[in-house]
């Protein structure tokens, strides 16, 4: 062995090493401002000092209220979601190597939704059944076009288009459900439309906060294999990856992440499509991006309900913000995967 | 250390479709084997099936007389290691980090790179002439370049032996000798026992020790290239008429093929 050689590679790979920590610290910053902001800003401002003070439980007039009843869950609902569509379309995105196989796009998030919005209408179920049937939804989805796409051989490509097609009839009937729906059940069962994060409560998102807390390490530990599994079928066997152990495993974690992220705000859209791809490019392949892509998801969520909330003067919410970004974006990618015949 | 691989009464395919029948060999330890035939033999089958990458439907394969089956897949991978026709190259990756993913099978739970993992990239790099690629991306390589950070990376695994299949597909024939040349290199330095897939009846000849002839799934011949390749072999392998010749630079058996324009 050449010297050189090996002192070369350590030198590069810990320069890598040292860009992809320092990018890590710069995104959890981003998010720390953001998460701030949501706090501070509203109809009225309050200074991070009277912030800490109510986070720290103290009773500050006026602002106990505001920050920590309305704003603070509000934030709490943006971060665990972003975080959780992130990490979950990034594990979809790198194990089908394919960044339109996300929960988004092929149906799995529509699962979700319909099966929810199924409750609430027609139902009438309380909160905790609400959520155990997205969950279930996002699960059975993934059966679905999981079964159909093997028929007779697998294929990442029809996955993807029976994905797109499964996920146009759960739209469809979602849109048959709103027709149906009682007038007071409307505003509850519009945001599984586009995802909102108005009326979020704490208790209504600490199931969601659990969920990630025991998810996370586990994709941590599988996002080496999960770089493997990039490498395709083959080598990934014969690197020592179960494969179909692992597949599995991480299928079925990143969609309980989803499932239960669409749950407790509703498919915010293109997050899931968004955050892996931009956390690729930030942190290049020599890294896993799974971290990186959750705390996209976190920025992109956070950033699109600020300007939801006071960008305009009608507030919209964040749903409608990502879907326009992240609606050029497909096309984008769409056309560019087409010249390059990945389609 | 050197370790032995067998199949006993091996069958394989893909679904229904029955490819390789009853096959029992033994790999020569340290030692390069290489299995030739006709397209859709099964001689590829042969290879993934002894690689793990396929079930056998019947029969099996055995690692220093123990089931691959019964072997966890990361301990498989530091004795065995295959390097697949058609691996995916990820978007943007260099070409040590894409080497480093050969230690895989070493590392423990967090992909952090120990002294032994920086060592073996070092080393496999070198060996194959890529070090001063290491910072570059693959996509900005030739093709025969990048078929030397494949084989790299497979060196970093540093298995005993090591399965190729079809390592010389779509390179030019400069490419092929350097290729076949290098992991002779791999061979006389480390032992590593080398079995591979390979069209190239000449070259086969010239670098097996052994050689492994299939045809509609089953075996029909094994021997050094100097006891078993003759016109009669061919014939029956490959369906075509040939003369052998001695092959004046390496004395092994020189196929010529006799076509229709040229009797």
């Amino acid at each position: 062995m050449n010297n050189d050689t090996l002192q070369t590679i350590i030198q590069s790979r810990s320069k890598r090493k040292r860009r992809y920590i320092a990018t890590m610290v710069i995104l959890i910053v981003i998010a720390l401002a953001l998460c701030c902001a949501m706090l501070m800003l509203g109809n009225t401002i309050y200074p991070v000092k009277d912030v800490i003070a109510v986070l720290l439980g103290e009773e500050v007039k006026g602002a106990s209220f505001a920050v920590g009843t309305l704003r603070f869950p509000r934030m709490l609902a943006g971060l665990l979601t972003g975080f959780a569509f992130g990490v979950g379309g990034y594990v979809f995105q790198t194990m089908l190597r394919n960044p339109l196989a996300n929960p988004n796009v092929i149906g799995i998030t529509a699962g979700s939704s319909a099966a929810a919005v199924f409750c609430i209408v027609v139902l009438q179920t309380s909160n905790t059944m609400i959520s155990i049937a997205s969950v279930v939804g996002g699960l059975l989805t993934v059966a679905i076009i999981y079964g159909f796409s093997r028929a007779t051989s697998f294929s990442i490509g029809r996955l993807i288009l029976i994905g797109i097609g499964i996920q146009a009839i759960l739209n469809a009937f979602i849109s048959y459900l709103m027709l149906i729906a009682k007038t007071h059940d409307l505003p509850t069962a519009l945001r599984w439309l586009s995802g909102s994060l108005n009326g979020a409560k704490v208790e209504t998102v600490m199931p969601l906060l659990i969920l990630i807390v025991i998810c996370t390490p586990i994709l941590i530990y599988f996002s080496n294999h999960l770089e493997m599994l990039e490498l395709g079928e083959q080598a990934a066997t014969s690197l020592g990856v179960s494969t179909n152990r692992v597949r599995i495993i991480l299928l079925i974690t990143a969609v309980l992440v989803i499932a239960l992220a669409t749950a407790t705000t509703g498919p915010i859209a293109f997050i899931s499509f968004l955050a892996g791809p931009i956390a690729r490019r930030i942190v290049g392949a020599g890294f896993s991006a799974l971290i990186p892509s959750g705390l996209i998801g976190v920025i992109l969520v956070l950033a699109a309900d600020l300007i939801g909330q006071f960008a305009f003067e009608a507030h919209y919410p964040v749903g409608v913000i990502t879907g326009i970004i992240g609606a050029p974006y497909l096309i984008y990618l769409l056309i560019k995967m087409n010249r390059k015949g990945d389609i | 250390m050197s370790h032995t691989l067998q199949t006993k009464n091996l069958h394989s395919g893909y679904d229904q479709n029955l490819i390789l029948k009853d096959v029992s060999l033994s790999i020569p330890e340290n030692k390069i084997s290489i299995i030739i035939g006709s397209n859709g033999c099964g001689k590829s089958t042969l290879l993934k099936t002894m690689a793990r990458l396929l079930k056998p439907t019947n029969g099996d394969v055995y690692l220093d007389n123990k089931s691959i089956y019964e072997i966890p897949s990361k301990k498989l991978a530091r004795t065995v290691g295959l390097l697949p026709q058609s691996p995916i190259v990820p978007e943007g990756i260099t070409v040590a980090d894409l080497v480093g993913r050969g230690r895989f099978p070493h590392q423990s739970m967090f992909s952090s790179w120990s002294k032994k993992d920086y060592e073996a990239v070092a080393t496999a790099l070198d060996m194959m002439n890529i070090a001063e690629f290491s910072d570059r991306h693959i996509d900005e390589l030739s093709g025969g370049q990048r078929q030397r950070v494949w084989i790299a990376m497979a060196l970093a695994q540093q298995t005993n032996i090591l399965f190729l299949d079809e390592p010389t597909t779509y390179l030019d024939i400069t490419y092929q000798v350097e290729i076949l040349d290098l992991l002779k290199d791999l061979n006389v330095k480390y032992g590593t026992t080398i079995v591979m897939v390979l069209h190239d009846i000449n070259l086969s000849a010239r670098y097996a020790d052994y050689l492994f002839a299939v045809k509609d799934g089953q075996l029909i011949a094994e021997g050094s290239p100097n006891d078993i390749v003759t016109s009669e072999l061919i014939k029956e392998t490959f369906n075509l008429d040939c003369h052998v010749i001695n092959d004046p630079i390496s004395n092994t058996p020189l196929v010529l093929p006799i076509s229709r324009y040229h009797k």
